[in-house]
């Protein structure tokens, strides 16, 4: 005698107890705070909001505290969010020229107009673990004060300074409309807004392996980082009931422009080209390699040769980009499959009977 | 926050999947591209069916949700459950009963009415992806009418296995037009496509949508001497005896032993009802569920 | 703007447009069969099955071309209220709407492309009346043949022949709708 296996609801209900349970470990222990992950886990927020494209630091903070740290689920979980959020409207373009940066470095020249910042990296930290953070009711040094100056003081964009002399392309502001992958499906070829837009919501480790890549010869571009910034920037909106536009916020944002070696093609003649990187946050790996990989995509649009190379195939790496995508597809093949591989099964066994068969006949045929 | 609209979508998202669906009927097999949103299930999980679903429900409807033929299946109860709270409506395991039923990986064993409605999910809607990866050339071989590269590749089958070695997903040809995915149903289902109910596809990573009007022609793909087989395991459902229908392998001991199963489990419960009995089975007890 | 056009929209949009749409939804996938579609009140000059019908598939991202008597100020004002789909002219049409005769030339709508069929105009030809009479129609949706008042032949034979391009129509009349998409083939009655 056999009964089929039910449970489906009651199975699915004991998993979402014992979930909750182990999300908050061991009860002894303080449970964090939004706040706590907020201000501690800063990186990982802006993580979050990049990849989640939403900036909102407490609903990151909630995101990660739901997914227990997995930073792939709260991305996911704030992309689900977002999506259920009414339109407004369209806000202004940022304008990052007037960023109040906390940090600001360019690898192209020892100093700029406006200085150069270091700010709160890790760049020139020695990686030895600081066993006195293991200790807990450390007090804290004083906090650096910002500067006020500094920070009011405007810093034109590294980039511009080329720009006068033509030794780089120059890049011309555009007034249309871009598109919205959120709203629209994805139509290829695309252009670089719509690129942009993909790439700036992309898996960081996704981008981190194809900007790599093109480091190590897979359509080298010779990046130079023309400048990195982070900092606060405004937003405005029109707001049609008053007539005008009112900065309605300021948020994070990492901003990196390459410089990038070219010497001319057909069409082009020999100067600097761009790669360009902006995500919300402090989230400079990303930018960087934002940057490296929009560059090597616009091999097309500079007449340059396709190398074939995995970071200039536009379809391969928009297609792939987008983390919540691919392990939604990835991890879905651990849900039930038994029906198709029942039909595998079938197959197979029927394939190799016929196999065994003409086998035998052979035998047979030969005695 | 808990305040969504109903069957969970804003009404400017139903709009826009309703028009592709309408869409899709009017060019069976043709892929419509629509903009699929963020769902708080994951990719994977069935997007695309639940955002058609979604799109379609009315409250008067009635809602039953199959995974691989299985009411009960974790998913199936997850996307029932779904809808239970976003759109109130009602649900049942019963084929019969059912106006809208969402399904992945098989189509019920009962024949479908006029009055339903059958969705599909579906992870890769392009049947040309694993021979063209590209959707830029995909798009133009669509077309074209250009399919002498899946005939090449259903040839090759025969000339090294001796038959096709599709067994599930297995291509069909819609009204003479488009090639199409029929989705991870086994090759089993493919002849129940030309249907009384309406059958509407959802792929939501992939963004698109395509459907298949009631008594359209659906035709898989085959050569004349090496024709179109909807193959089964061999055997008969151990709880109800049926020889006609998709059967499920479970495997029964240490040793490798098995049996066969109905995989439509309302289906099986159905025969059992009426008094159908197969070898392992045991009489139909209401309470024994 | 008068006041009118403020009113006789969904009064509760997300059930009334899913009962809509499986209305519309219905005769698209069986041609020849009509339905009941209602819960607009429009304006003068519109049936409440073609004015749902708008609520129901229309926004700020569709664009529509007012054929003809239907380009009225009120019946403009009334759908740019409910719906924001901005008013085009025929070429450039996702819908279109009006009275057959004013609705021709065809030929002028967008019939979508090889590669994205689907680009194509939606045509919501008001009727006097609709009835299972007429034409004989072919084709996906329909079991055997359908019938159905079109009309004219000749323009949606051509329209058919295009397939897998070409326009796709709605016929409405008071509260009532048919469809008839670019795959079904309409044919005279032999012999009545």
């Amino acid at each position: 005698m056999y009964v089929a296996v039910k449970g489906g609801e009651k199975a699915i209900d004991a998993a979402h107890d014992w979930l909750a349970e182990v999300r908050r470990g061991d009860p002894a222990v303080a449970e964090l705070s939004l706040a706590q992950i907020r201000e501690q886990m800063s990186l990982a927020v802006d993580r979050v909001m990049s990849e989640g494209s939403l900036h909102d630091p407490d609903l990151a903070a909630l995101a990660i505290k739901q997914s227990r740290g997995d930073l792939i689920e709260a991305i996911f979980l704030i992309r689900a969010y977002r999506t259920t959020l009414p339109r407004f409207g369209a806000s202004h373009p940022i304008k990052t020229d007037t960023m109040q940066c906390q940090r600001r470095v360019s690898a192209t020249f020892k100093d700029v107009p406006g200085g150069q910042i270091l700010g709160p990296t890790f760049d020139y930290t020695h990686r030895l673990l600081d066993f006195k953070l293991a200790a807990e009711g450390a007090v804290p040094d004083a906090p650096v004060e910002d500067d006020p100056d500094l920070l009011a003081e405007r810093k034109p964009h590294v980039m511009g300074f080329l720009n006068k002399d033509s030794l780089i392309e120059t890049a011309e502001p555009d007034d249309e409309t871009p598109p919205d992958l959120t709203r629209a499906p994805m139509e290829l070829p695309a252009n670089r807004a719509l690129r942009l837009q993909n790439l700036t919501r992309a898996d960081e480790g996704f981008l981190l392996g194809l900007a790599y890549s093109t480091q190590r010869g897979y359509a080298r571009n010779h990046a130079f980082v023309g400048e990195l910034r982070i900092g606060k920037v405004a937003v405005e909106m029109d707001i049609p009931e008053l007539g005008f536009a009112v900065e309605i916020g300021e948020i994070t944002v990492t901003e990196c422009e390459t410089v990038n070696q070219f010497k001319g093609s057909k069409t082009e003649p020999p100067q600097f080209t761009r790669g360009y990187g902006l995500v919300f946050g402090q989230c400079e790996r990303k930018a960087i390699s934002m940057a490296l990989v929009d560059r090597a995509l616009r091999w097309k649009e500079l007449g340059e040769d396709n190398a074939g190379a995995p970071a200039q195939d536009e379809e391969f790496v928009l297609s792939h980009s987008d983390n919540i995508q691919a392990t939604g597809f990835l991890e879905h093949i651990k849900l039930p499959h038994y029906v198709d591989f029942q039909s595998e099964l079938e197959l197979i066994r029927s394939i190799r009977a016929a196999a065994n068969a003409a086998q035998q006949d052979t035998k047979i045929t030969a005695e | 926050m808990s305040d969504y609209n109903f069957a969970y979508l804003d009404e400017q998202t139903k709009r826009m999947i309703r028009r592709a669906i309408l869409k899709g009927l009017a060019i069976p097999g043709y892929q419509v591209p629509f903009a699929s949103r963020e769902m708080p299930m994951p990719y994977g999980w069935g997007t695309g069916g639940v955002q058609v679903t979604a799109a379609c429900l009315t409250p008067d409807d009635t809602l039953k949700v199959i995974d691989q033929g299985a009411d009960d299946t974790t998913n199936a109860v997850s996307i029932r459950r779904f809808f239970e709270k976003t759109a109130a409506v009602a649900v049942t395991q019963s084929t019969k009963r059912a106006s809208v039923i969402q399904t992945r990986h098989r189509i019920p064993e009962e024949p479908l009415s006029e009055d339903q409605i059958l969705v599909y999910q579906v992870p890769i809607p392009e049947p040309l992806r694993f021979l063209e990866p590209r959707e830029t050339e995909t798009r133009k071989m669509h077309a074209l009418e250009e399919y002498g590269l899946m005939h090449v590749k259903l040839f090759e089958d025969i000339s090294q296995h001796g038959q096709i070695a599709t067994a599930y997903a297995y291509p069909v040809m819609v009204e003479g037009r488009y090639v199409m995915d029929p989705s991870p149903i086994p090759r089993f289902d493919n002849p129940k496509m030309e249907m009384a109910a309406i059958q509407l596809f959802g792929a939501g990573r992939e963004q698109r949508i395509y459907a298949i009007p009631p008594y359209t022609q659906v035709v898989s793909l085959d050569f004349e001497d090496y024709p179109f087989e909807a193959s089964k395991a061999e055997g008969a459902c151990a709880l109800c005896g049926a020889d006609h229908t998709y059967l499920d392998e479970v495997i029964v001991d240490d040793d490798g032993g098995r049996m066969f199963v109905c995989s439509d489990t309302d289906y099986c419960e159905s025969r059992r009802q009426a008094g159908h009995l197969g070898v392992e089975g045991t009489p139909y007890r209401k309470d024994a569920a | 703007m008068e006041l009118s056009a403020l009113s006789g929209g969904f009064d509760n949009a997300a059930h009334q447009s899913a009962t809509a749409f499986r209305a519309i939804m219905n005769v698209t996938a069986r041609p020849g069969v009509i339905e009941t579609v209602s819960g607009a009140m429009p304006p003068k000059g519109l049936s409440i099955a073609a004015g749902s019908l708008l609520l129901t598939l229309c926004d700020p991202e569709t664009k529509l071309y007012l054929a003809g008597g239907v380009d009225s100020q009120p019946i403009r004002d009334w759908l740019t209220f409910h719906t924001g789909a901005p008013l085009v002219p025929a070429a450039q049409a996702d819908f279109a709407l009006g009275a057959w005769e004013e609705l021709l030339p065809l030929t002028q709508y967008a019939i979508g492309t090889d590669q994205y069929p689907d680009r194509s105009a939606t045509l919501i030809v008001e009727m006097p009346e609709l009835s299972q009479s007429g034409a004989t129609l072919t084709g996906p949706g329909i079991k055997d043949s359908a019938q159905l008042s079109l009309p004219s032949l000749e323009p949606f034979q051509l329209n058919a022949a295009l397939f897998p391009l070409g326009c796709d129509f709605f016929f409405t009349a008071g509260d009532k709708i048919a469809a008839l998409p670019r795959t079904t083939k309409p044919e005279s009655v032999t012999c009545m």
